[in-house]
């Protein structure tokens, strides 16, 4: 069966006995491709595994960027690593050898960035049940169309509120831990619907942090949630949202 | 309900997973990387947050896309393409595809110059990804 060369993380040269056992997709074990002092961390993955009618289904790809994940967490743990996208795949670790010998400068200048550093994603939550329209109270009176009418002003305003609020909290998150941060990006706030996640994410963000500075990171979000408001801390990650890599040609 | 203010923490202390084990017994705690950063999270993840960051972030060699497309990377584009065409994924409110200059000419037409990118940002549009 053919199999492809899958690439998972480009990073600092680390010994075959680091990731001696560790597996990758389906479980297919890892091994490293050399050039100077960089290694790209590729496993051998049936081609057939990554087919698309698999990875249209939400359990298999979920399956497939778990494991992807897992290698990659694996490797930042013990070197300087960034990770490949989900399905970077290659013919052989001929190809892998080419783009890390063509990459070499680049992947360079984007580890030693991230060296020492880790992600920390941070998602700040405005609470949804301020949106919805209030029962109406018991025995309301004789007017029960205006009370209505009130209680739907009531609840927009309360909305525009919470939302209001929620947009203060997220610059203010934003700011705080942005000045304990060697960088950061933001990125599209998620859907409730796919995290499971309770409240509009009025901030998805991503910061690069020294390691050695991730409780104190931690600490001070933890201070930073306010009325109505929800500050959601996650990593430490690999910096994947930091593994810019300039265009090539 | 949720109460106001409550910060709550996706990872918990002391959830390593079991592939994060390995390495840590493997006594690879050099290099200042997550070994040094706290909770690891490669199994305990949100799978949002996991599936944002696999298939959304990462290197991506993007001259390849153009260059090479038969033999590099080629998975990854038809994946992302598949990503793009599955119904369920934009149900889920996975639809970063519509913001992503190498998938949408719309994208590439308005795309943000805040937010740096390792896409190339011109002439890779749906046309160059389909050759």
């Amino acid at each position: 069966m053919t199999a492809v060369s899958y690439a998972y993380a480009v990073a600092r040269a680390l010994d075959d006995t680091e990731i001696a056992g560790l597996t990758g997709v389906d479980g297919t074990a890892v091994r490293l491709v050399r050039h100077a002092d960089l290694v790209v961390v590729v496993s051998s993955v049936p081609l057939a595994d990554l087919d698309e009618s698999r990875l249209e289904r939400l359990d298999e790809l979920a399956a497939v960027a778990r494991a992807h994940h897992a290698v990659v967490h694996a490797v930042a743990a013990v070197s300087v690593a960034l990770p490949f996208r989900l399905a970077t795949a290659y013919q052989g670790d001929d190809g892998v050898l080419e783009v890390l010998r063509r990459e070499h400068g680049r992947f360079r200048a984007a580890l030693d960035r991230v060296a020492g550093r880790v992600e920390m994603g941070v998602k700040v939550y405005a609470d949804q049940h301020a949106t919805l329209v209030p029962a109406a109270p018991e025995g309301t009176g004789a007017t029960p169309g205006k009370d209505y009418l009130r209680r739907r002003r009531e609840a927009r305003r309360s909305a525009e509120d919470a939302w209001q609020a929620a947009a203060a909290a997220a610059r203010r998150v934003d700011t705080a831990l942005g000045a304990l941060a060697a960088d950061r990006r933001h990125h599209r706030p998620q859907s409730s619907r796919l995290s499971g996640v309770s409240g509009d994410n009025v901030l998805n963000a991503a910061y690069l942090v020294d390691a050695g500075r991730v409780a104190e990171f931690t600490a001070l979000a933890a201070g930073l949630g306010g009325a109505g408001t929800r500050v959601e801390v996650t990593g430490p990650w690999a910096a994947y949202s930091f593994a810019l890599v300039g265009r090539s040609g | 309900v949720t109460e106001p203010g409550r910060w709550q923490s996706a990872t918990p202390s002391a959830r390593l997973a079991r592939h994060g084990d390995a390495m840590l017994a493997n006594g690879g705690l050099a290099n200042g990387g997550l070994a040094n950063g706290g909770p690891a999270n490669a199994g305990s993840a949100n799978l949002a947050d996991v599936l944002e960051r696999v298939l959304d972030k990462g290197v991506v060699i993007a001259g390849d896309i153009k260059i090479n497309l038969l033999d590099v990377e080629l998975l990854t584009i038809k994946l992302r393409l598949l990503v793009a065409s599955v119904d369920k994924a934009k149900e889920m409110g996975i639809d970063w595809w519509e913001h992503d200059p190498t998938l949408s000419s719309r994208a590439a037409l308005d795309a943000p110059q805040s937010e740096p990118t390792s896409e190339p940002t011109d002439g890779a549009g749906p046309a160059e990804v389909r050759r």
